[in-house]
């Protein structure tokens, strides 16, 4: 591992004033959060970082509002103290799995949703989940923030669509309604401590008759990126949800994926296997919402 | 099944000696040791599977500052010509020298072709970047079938297949071969009313140690060297790396660390002699430890297989006769472990018409090494899945079928000789009557059955027994601890002598303070090693009663031992109050001084170990996943010194096994570079992938052993896979021949069987 400049600013604007002056030099910089990627990236030499600009010390990456309309995710907060919070679980179930699936105990205490997807891995388990539930990413750099859809923020493998000079503050999610839910589930061979070869997450609304109203399919590990995959939930939308939209749905799933052959699969294997995920998740979802409806949220 | 004889320790399970040190952090490990002025050693590793070397420019790098020392094959001596290297690491020593450094050609992707030592890791890579390597890139030969191939590209020209009938002067990939036969198998089979066939191929597995290889080299002006490194063979390691370097074996001193696994793994060596070579031209301690990806690329996994089988039966399931052919992969040389192979396959069964047929193959991936019984869980995965379709076939119950046909004392061995006491039978009929036989499967689960065994050794070993001035006792002997062998000799010292276990403290000497052992590998330490303790131990007892004679003033054939105390005989001197061990030693400096004893063998009389295996499995017809939610281990152990640390081997074994049979396997890319040098992609299980395991620990012991030992270590990983095969056989319906059973695979048979 080369030698490494560390800086910890306390504030937005701090941290992007030190992004911009190192981007200004020229110095390859890494934004630090929990850093479980980012390490193993350093070790490995992947990548040589001149300049870490750690943002756990900003008040706003680390805050957590559960807002009558909005959730707001600070991008540090650590996957173990997000799923420590009941409300935000009984809330958004999938993306908390999703989050909960993504290493040990003792990695979940410093990994972060906001570095998930910041590292862009077309296997990352919390893009899928968090494009299923409309995650905004809000972004903060020299001409002051913005925000993206997730499915926007990720470009490519590896590549996410920040600037020199910025940085991912936190996510927005919308609050999901009663009667709505969501759900993630992945394909590893192993029970943990593996890397999805296919994922699928799945957010949907129905009405008072059971009717789905919305829904949002994502799928992961079958593409450069994960994708929203809007014909999996064009074919969920008005139907009970019963076997037959769910097969449609599995469908739009398996076609709409681009996967490669690779140690970790096979193209008809992953093709095959993230259609069973949307059936599997959209089912999960389903009852969830089912079982929400009496507690009003 | 077990003779009752009233063991006070034999047969418990008391604390581990060396517990608490490792769940402490406190074990010192290979990694572990630093010494003052200590550099750093890296590898540079060849980027091509098969390439001439025909230059190495070292200039670059031995200028560079904080670079100490840099080495190529040309600051070896010639590879011996002549010798092997024994135990279960099979090979000659010439081979062995040339894996360890490269000299005309590397032979695989991760192949040594130079060493540096610097003052720093970085610095140490960034020497490794400056060599400047002149490659003739050939083309790589990479599966059996393709080395196997006429006019396929020779790894080695020189290499003419052995044990041909007739002698061949056309060089070949094809190193060995092994031709085994007995009775008439065309008449065998003509007398069967059931025939079956399969052909099986297996991958190349790791042994997935979580231990990476390291050691720590001191070399001192007069050109000897001290060597700290985790090893099960530190005797044999000396052996190795003298005669690679043509140094005199008493100029090299080995201390075995702690080890963090091994498998059989850790009976080769790799990186010792380059750092002995590299602290000596760099005149300071050499540090060298390898990344889990070196492990990979670099270190001997066992041989990728491919067995073919037939098995022919009568109704009533009397085996009539069976053929095998298979060939193994050696890696870049020869040294697989075919014969193993070949020699176990047909090993349960009384067959009176059989022919195997084996090859061992060069191919250009790392050089094979020892895994736990190599060589027979392959062969044995295509029998014992032969078997399984044989029972289906006839409609037998697959214990039953077994059961008539098992080996038993007297059985002549399809390895040759006639069986001593054995426990087939034994396991069998305990897996017949396990309630997990017969618990009811869930839905869409399958259960299977397999067989495994292991010859077991016997080898060298040594021993030292001390007694401390209070009666306390120190063993001291040569094999590294690797699956709680100084937990079984205190027990069995302690057995021996009558005190408590607390009592005894095992501890591993180094080359120069304790006589020769061969390897902890073998399943023969607790046999052979715990032989000589316990003889030691009886030396102890008979000078205990030479010194209570004295003390007595009486005969020394008056005085008995008896539950850890000498007594006078019965009858005459009755007044005399019993001496315990603690007596003789507090009065030992009056009766002729410090009591200590030493024994050394080479043992005779392993018994062959036997086990049955239970798996039941369930599979997503959707993904082919699989998950394991029952597994039970039956083994007879001969006899079991420290119980826990024998269902743990059977548990261990099973563990490693399922892996192997489930997901584990070399990726290879078409240049011959492994895909998947991590655990993250090598998929060894995790703890939940696995339920508990059940264990039955048969005990039918071993005649020749004073406690009744077999050697419990290899025999546990041999039948996972087969019964793994078979029980997805029971839950599919559909006999998926190669392995790993990944899901993948599994979904791909599941969907050809459907169309």
């Amino acid at each position: 591992m080369e030698a490494f400049a560390y800086v910890a600013p306390s504030s937005i604007d701090e941290a992007v004033a030190e992004l911009a002056r190192h981007a200004k030099k020229g110095h390859r910089t890494q934004v630090l959060a929990g850093g479980t990627d980012l390490l193993v990236q350093m070790r490995g030499a992947d990548i040589e970082p001149r300049i870490l600009v750690d943002i756990k010390n900003v008040a706003e990456t680390n805050r957590l509002h559960l807002g009558n309309n909005e959730i707001f995710i600070g991008a540090a907060i650590p996957s173990a103290v997000l799923n420590e919070n009941a409300e935000l679980v009984e809330l958004l179930p999938g993306l908390l799995e999703a989050a909960d699936l993504i290493g040990s105990t003792q990695i979940q205490g410093r990994a972060t949703l906001g570095g998930n997807l910041c590292n862009a891995s077309p296997a990352g388990d919390t893009i899928p989940a968090m494009i299923a539930v409309g995650v905004s990413c809000v972004i903060a750099g020299g001409k002051g923030q913005r925000e993206m859809p997730v499915e926007k923020f990720v470009v490519g493998v590896g590549r996410n669509a920040l600037e020199a000079g910025e940085f991912l503050v936190g996510l927005k999610i919308p609050r999901p309604k009663s009667r709505a839910a969501d759900a993630y589930l992945r394909f590893t061979p192993r029970t943990e401590m593996d890397i999805a070869v296919a994922g699928c997450g799945v957010s949907v609304t129905l009405d008072a008759k059971g009717l789905c109203k919305e829904a949002r399919v994502a799928i992961g590990a079958v593409a450069p990126t994960a994708i929203l995959v809007p014909a999996a939930a064009n074919a969920l939308i008005g139907t009970t949800l019963d076997d037959a939209a769910l097969a449609a749905a599995a469908a739009a799933c398996s076609d709409a994926a681009s996967p490669i052959t690779d140690k970790r699969g096979t193209i008809d294997f992953r093709r095959k296997v993230v259609g069973v995920l949307c059936r599997r998740a959209t089912a999960i979802a389903r009852d969830r919402a089912l079982a929400r409806k009496v507690l009003g949220v | 099944m077990s003779e009752s004889i009233d063991y006070k320790l034999v047969g418990t399970s008391p604390v581990r000696p060396d517990g608490v040190d490792k769940v402490t952090g406190r074990a010192q490990y290979g990694a572990d040791l630093n010494l003052p002025n200590q550099i750093h050693g890296k590898v540079l590793r060849s980027p091509h599977a098969h390439a001439r070397i025909k230059r190495i420019d070292t200039s670059r790098a031995t200028a560079m500052p904080g670079v100490y020392a840099v080495i190529t094959g040309e600051d070896f001596p010639p590879p011996p010509e002549h010798g092997d290297v024994g135990g279960e690491a099979g090979g000659s020593i010439g081979d062995h020298a040339r894996n360890i450094m490269a000299r005309d050609k590397a032979l695989y992707h991760g192949h040594a072709v130079a060493a540096v030592a610097a003052r720093s890791l970085r610095i140490a890579d960034e020497a490794l970047a400056a060599i400047e390597v002149e490659y003739e890139v050939l083309e790589p030969v990479l599966d059996l079938d393709a080395a196997m191939a006429p006019g396929a590209p020779l790894l080695d020209e020189n290499c003419f297949t052995k044990n041909l009938p007739e002698k061949s002067d056309k060089p070949s990939n094809i190193a060995e071969v092994m031709l085994l036969s007995r009775g008439d198998v065309d008449k065998g089979f003509e007398e069967a009313d059931v025939i079956v066939e399969g052909e099986y191929r297996i991958p190349m597995a790791h042994q997935g140690y979580i231990e990476p290889h390291a050691c720590i080299a001191n070399t001192n002006e007069a050109g000897q060297s001290t060597v700290w490194c985790c090893t099960q063979a530190h005797f044999d390691f000396r052996a190795i790396t003298a005669k690679v370097l043509n140094m005199n074996v008493a100029d090299l001193k080995f201390i075995a660390s702690e080890i963090g696994g091994g498998f059989g793994g850790k009976t080769v060596v790799y990186l010792e002699p380059l750092a002995v070579l590299l602290s000596r031209k760099a005149r300071r301690p050499v540090k060298m430890k390898m990344t889990r990806e070196e492990v990979f690329r670099a270190t001997g996994p066992t041989s990728g297989t491919h067995c073919k089988i037939k098995v022919g039966a009568k109704k009533d399931g009397t085996l009539t006769a069976a053929t095998a052919w298979m060939a193994y992969e050696a890696g870049a040389y020869a040294g697989a472990p075919m014969g193993p192979g070949a020699l176990t396959v047909f090993v349960p069964y009384h067959l009176e018409n059989f022919k195997v047929e084996g090859y061992e193959v060069l191919v250009n991936k790392p050089k094979v090494g020892a895994y736990r019984a190599p060589g027979a869980p392959q062969s044995m995965h295509a029998m014992e899945s032969a078997i399984d379709d044989l029972a289906r076939e006839l409609n037998m119950d697959p214990l039953d079928l077994r059961l008539k046909n098992a080996a038993e004392e007297g059985t002549r061995a399809s390895y040759g000789p006639k069986f001593p006491v054995i426990g087939l039978k034994e396991c069998l009929r305990a897996a017949k009557a396990h309630p997990n036989y017969t618990r009811a499967l869930p839905e869409g689960a399958g259960r299977g059955v397999a067989v495994g065994f292991w010859f077991n050794f016997g080898l060298q070993s040594s021993a030292e027994v001390h007694v401390n001035e209070n009666g306390t006792v120190t063993v001291v002997e040569g094999n590294p601890d690797i699956g709680g062998s100084r937990a079984s000799m205190c027990i069995m010292a302690a057995e021996t002598l009558g005190v408590p276990y607390e009592s005894v403290r095992t501890l591993i000497g180094d080359t120069e303070s304790t006589g020769f052992s061969n390897s902890t590998g073998g399943s023969r330490t607790t046999f052979a090693t715990g032989m000589a303790v316990v003889r030691a131990c009886e030396d102890i007892i008979a000078q205990c009663r030479a010194r209570a004679a004295v003390t007595w003033g009486i005969d020394e054939d008056q005085v008995l031992w008896v539950d850890g105390q000498a007594i006078p005989a019965s009858g005459v001197n009755d007044e005399l109050k019993p001496l315990s061990l603690a007596d003789i030693a507090e009065n030992a400096a009056k009766t002729g001084g410090p009591l200590l004893s030493r024994a050394s063998l080479t043992a005779k009389g392993a018994g062959p170990s036997f086990s049955v295996n239970i798996a039941d499995l369930q599979v997503d017809r959707d993904t082919g996943k699989i998950d394991v939610l029952a597994f039970t281990a039956i083994q007879d152990a001969g006899r079991a010194i420290h119980k826990a640390y024998v269902e743990g081997q059977l548990q261990g074994g099973a563990a490693q096994g399922l892996g192997w049979a489930l997901n584990e396997e070399y990726i290879y890319n078409a240049d011959g570079i492994m895909e998947n040098a991590g655990f993250l992609d090598y998929r060894m299980p995790v703890a939940s992938d696995l339920p508990m395991i059940d264990t039955q620990i048969v005990e039918v012991p071993n005649p020749r052993h004073p406690y009744g030992v077999r050697g419990v270590g290899e025999t546990p990983i041999v039948a996972p896979l087969a019964a793994a095969a078979n029980a997805v056989r029971d839950a599919i319906g559909i006999r998926i021949h190669d392995l790993p059973l990944s899901p993948p695979r599994v979904l791909a048979a599941l969907d050809a069987a459907a169309d």
